[in-house]
């Protein structure tokens, strides 16, 4: 097809895990200066595809052509010095270091022997520049939100492209869902780097959930499912429909018209279960008022950064609110510990499900008895057989991919971690889930799977709290929108009236 | 098959200590091959074997209480300067006179009755425990520093009870603890089996265990979760220090004195090496409480082989740490790949 030679190919390539097999024999090949995205749901094998590209695996079978020339990295840093550098989903950067050192880490030196911090600092600032963000690159990275430390790792990843050292420098990026945790503006700043960085002839592999980004941005998409290759075509030739279908496999039905619109909004308001009142933490949001009732579902809408995290932290009991007041069932009550929220029937899933919701080495099974565990105190222990029980109705009912209940629950994918994280709570039977961000990082089907688990618990009684940045996750599922705007509320929406474009006016500040 | 089968077994967690243990015990069997005979004295078993298993129990004892704590991802390497402690605690309240009683031996004599005693040595290295306990959970301090204080201060305290002196403990009930036996066994065994069956029912029969293992895997997730992670580690440290107080009564037993300088020295060292011998990471999470008892068996059996083959002592320490090395190496993630790896393609 395109008469330039690739930059790189890969051939048959083939992984098993324990037996498993998570690629059989995939072919994938990246053009210089194309943006070529990488789709497939999760455990498509996407991930291991990257991972045995930048050395992180071995492949069992397959070859690896880097401009032609075979090319077996024995290591992420063999990867590295092949050119091939990588921005994973999960920022992976010293948060207590500060920007430019996190930039620089590694390949510190700007002399031989030491390294020179005035000369690494202005580098830093200049490579930032370049992606528009103008921040003190002398300032511990954790000061900064999630979007800019994503930036930082971009920049981070193009270092060797502006070191000259004599290392190959950057021939290949790839970017692993660098988009999840982005506002709007943030992500057409990144394309924006993309694009330039394609006219200098980089090829980028760009992984997403996001369709609509994918197209924006792509110029040709490679389609994985169970491991296999789908096929590879020109973004022009396929429609979004399309590209679902190949991905899952099957034609799934179009998204239903909003919970909000399809439920009786003409019920009598029921008492809340939970509410807020002028809920306030110095430092972190303020002026909180939210109610939940029974059944219902509240969507928590803002930006990044907006305080969306802060206020459902403020429910479950980890941070504590220096003002205002919280009660359940008309009753006033003060959470000291999550342990005591959850003795009230609440549930918690984290946004940041690596750092605050797995135990990665425990497996799947405790994972998912562990809050119910908690829940009945430490001596009145679920016996064996009682935890086996437990953990195979929610495998079963939530479809959570594993081989067996006692796998590390870190070897599943994202979507089926996100599951049993679900799954840990619905064990514990609660009368209200809060959720933060349900669906980050996770693919298209899982995402729609775990809504719809959440609705279906939410018709039958359940209050659900949930936090999105994602517009139409918002509108779709909520029946009250409460909206978000440098960490205070700034309104509230019946979402059966509401459209988008509301929404984004209160954020706006309109 | 074999072979197949002989890769399950080496890649499960236990089988090189077990391995080590058992070449150990038979180099001894060749260099002695009287090593393994116990014979019966005045109806106490005698034997090499039964030496070994007596010597190390005070070393079984602290390793299974530190366990615990390197579980959660911490550490206490204090557990020498409590044994001390104790030790110094039972002995200044027994006393160190020496009473002659009419010519024939020393006289029984004790300020305070060993039911006094003893719940009051066990409860100060209890309490210092706590005192790890409360700078981790509560002050936040990392473990090694946190209880780097208590090593430091520690035989210092020990000493300030015992005032200065070694104090020689003239008080024959006291020595059954570490000298004496019961229906033929050595006193000591019993008090480590009770220990290993009371935490092996803790931590298996109630949920304290997983709730152990989460805290070391990922404390902010396992809050999140739902448990109290601070109470429970402070209880772990409470644990550790209490274990650290029976070892103390024991080593304080079997030299009929207490030092309040040289007791349980370097213990410490050899408690991590148990637990991480055992198979327990010191990154917290999954522990092996029988693991960190084979790893003190392994440590004894050695010092006892070295002795007994008559290494030069200038040397002990060099053949302690290869051993140490060779175990160490062989439950390395990269090690069991590789082994695994090279199977395969045999």
């Amino acid at each position: 097809m395109p008469s330039s030679p690739a930059v790189l190919e890969m051939r048959g390539i083939t992984k098993q895990f324990q037996g498993v097999r998570a690629l059989a024999g995939v072919d994938f090949r990246l053009l210089p200066g194309e943006v070529h995205a990488l789709m497939g749901q999760n455990g498509a094998g996407k991930s291991t595809l990257v991972k045995v590209l930048t050395g992180v695996h071995r492949a069992d079978a397959g070859r690896l052509l880097l401009d032609g020339q075979d090319i077996a990295p024995q290591s992420p840093l063999d990867a590295q010095r092949l050119g091939i550098r990588t921005v994973y989903q999960e920022v992976n950067l010293c948060t207590n270091l500060s920007v430019a050192e996190n930039i620089f880490l590694g390949s510190a030196g700007t002399s031989n022997f030491a390294i020179r911090w005035r000369d690494m600092r202005r580098k830093a600032a200049a490579l930032l520049a370049e992606l528009n963000v103008h921040i003190d690159v002398g300032a511990p990275l954790s000061r900064y939100p999630l979007a800019v430390q994503q930036m930082v790792a971009i920049a981070r990843a193009l270092t060797a492209q502006h070191e000259r050292t004599g290392r190959a420098g950057t021939r290949l990026l790839i970017l692993d869902e660098p988009t999840s945790s982005l506002t709007e503006d943030e992500v057409e700043m990144l394309f924006s780097v993309m694009r330039r960085l394609k006219a200098q002839g980089i090829a980028i592999l760009f992984i997403t959930h996001f369709l609509d980004q994918a197209f924006a941005i792509s110029d040709r998409f490679t389609v994985l499912r169970n491991g296999a290759l789908v096929g590879e075509y020109p973004v022009a030739q396929l429609s979004t429909m399309e590209l679902i279908v190949k991905m899952v496999g099957k034609e799934i039905a179009a998204a239903g018209p909003g919970r909000a619109a399809r439920a009786a909004a003409s019920e009598p308001a029921a008492p809340p279960f939970l509410e807020a009142r002028g809920l306030s933490k110095r430092g972190s949001v303020t002026g909180i008022d939210l109610a939940v009732q029974p059944g219902k579902a509240v969507a928590i809408a803002g930006l990044l950064g907006s305080g969306r995290t802060e206020t459902v932290r403020l429910l479950f009991g980890i941070d504590h609110a220096d003002r205002g007041s919280l009660m359940i069932e008309g009753k006033p009550v003060r959470f000291g510990s999550p342990l005591e929220a959850i003795r009230r029937g609440l549930g918690f899933c984290p946004e940041d499900r690596k750092a605050e919701g797995i135990l990665g080495e425990l497996s799947l099974r405790e994972n998912i008895i562990i809050a119910l565990q908690c829940r009945r105190g430490i001596f009145h222990s679920l016996s064996r057989a009682r935890q086996d029980e437990i953990a195979r109705s929610y495998i079963e009912l939530l479809g959570i991919k594993a081989h067996d209940a006692d796998v590390p629950i870190a070897t599943l994918s994202g979507g089926n971690q996100q599951k049993a994280l679900l799954a840990r709570w619905l064990a514990t039977d609660p009368r209200m889930l809060i959720l933060d961000e349900p669906t980050r990082g996770i693919d298209v089907g899982a995402k729609v799977e775990i809504m719809a688990q959440v609705m279906g618990l939410c018709d039958n009684g359940m209050a659900v709290v949930y936090s999105s940045s994602e517009m139409t996750e918002v509108l779709d599922y909520a029946d009250r929108v409460v909206v978000m705007r440098d960490r205070a509320k700034v309104g509230e929406l019946d979402a059966a009236g509401a459209d988008e474009q509301q929404v984004f006016q209160l954020i706006a500040g309109g | 098959m074999a072979a197949a089968y002989l890769r399950r077994l080496t890649t499960r967690d236990g089988f090189w200590p077990i391995a080590v243990l058992v070449l150990l015990l038979g180099y001894n069997l060749i260099a002695d091959p009287g090593f393994f005979a116990i014979s019966v004295k005045d109806g106490h078993l005698y034997g090499s074997l039964i030496d070994i298993l007596n010597r190390a129990s005070p070393l079984m004892i602290i390793a299974m209480g530190l366990t615990l704590v390197i579980a959660t991802r911490g550490i206490d390497i204090s557990v020498g300067a409590v044994v001390a402690i104790s030790g110094a605690v039972a002995a200044a309240m027994i006393g160190g006179e020496l009473v002659l009683s009419g010519g024939t031996g020393m006289a029984d004599v004790t300020r305070y009755p060993l039911v006094i005693v003893l719940p009051c040595a066990l409860g100060v290295a209890t309490l210092c425990g706590m005192w790890n306990g409360a700078l981790v959970s509560w002050f936040g301090l990392q473990p090694i520093v946190a209880t780097l204080i208590l090593l430091g201060t520690g035989r210092g305290v020990a000493q300030l009870i015992t005032s200065g002196q070694i104090v020689t403990i003239y008080y024959s009930p006291y020595y059954v603890i570490g000298n004496g036996f019961l229906l033929g066994v050595p006193f000591s065994l019993f008090i480590a089996a009770a220990v290993a069956a009371v935490l092996a029912l803790l931590t298996r029969r109630t949920a304290l265990g997983l709730f152990i293992q989460a805290i070391g895997i990922n404390p902010v997730a396992s809050r999140l979760a739902g448990i109290r992670a601070r109470g429970i580690t402070f209880a772990v440290y409470a644990v550790c220090g209490l274990c650290a107080g029976i070892a103390g009564l024991i080593v304080s037993s079997n030299v009929k004195s207490a030092d309040g300088n040289n007791a349980g020295l370097l213990f410490e060292l050899d408690a991590i090496l148990a637990v991480v011998l055992g198979g327990t990471s010191l990154a917290g999470g999954r522990f092996s409480l029988i693991g960190s008892i084979l790893g003190a068996l392994i440590i004894q059996t050695l010092t006892t082989t070295i002795y007994a083959v008559g290494v030069a002592p200038e040397v002990t320490l060099v053949v302690k740490g290869l051993v140490v090395f060779v175990v160490s190496i062989l439950q390395s993630e990269r090690i069991k790949a590789l082994i695994g790896a090279a199977k395969r393609s045999v």
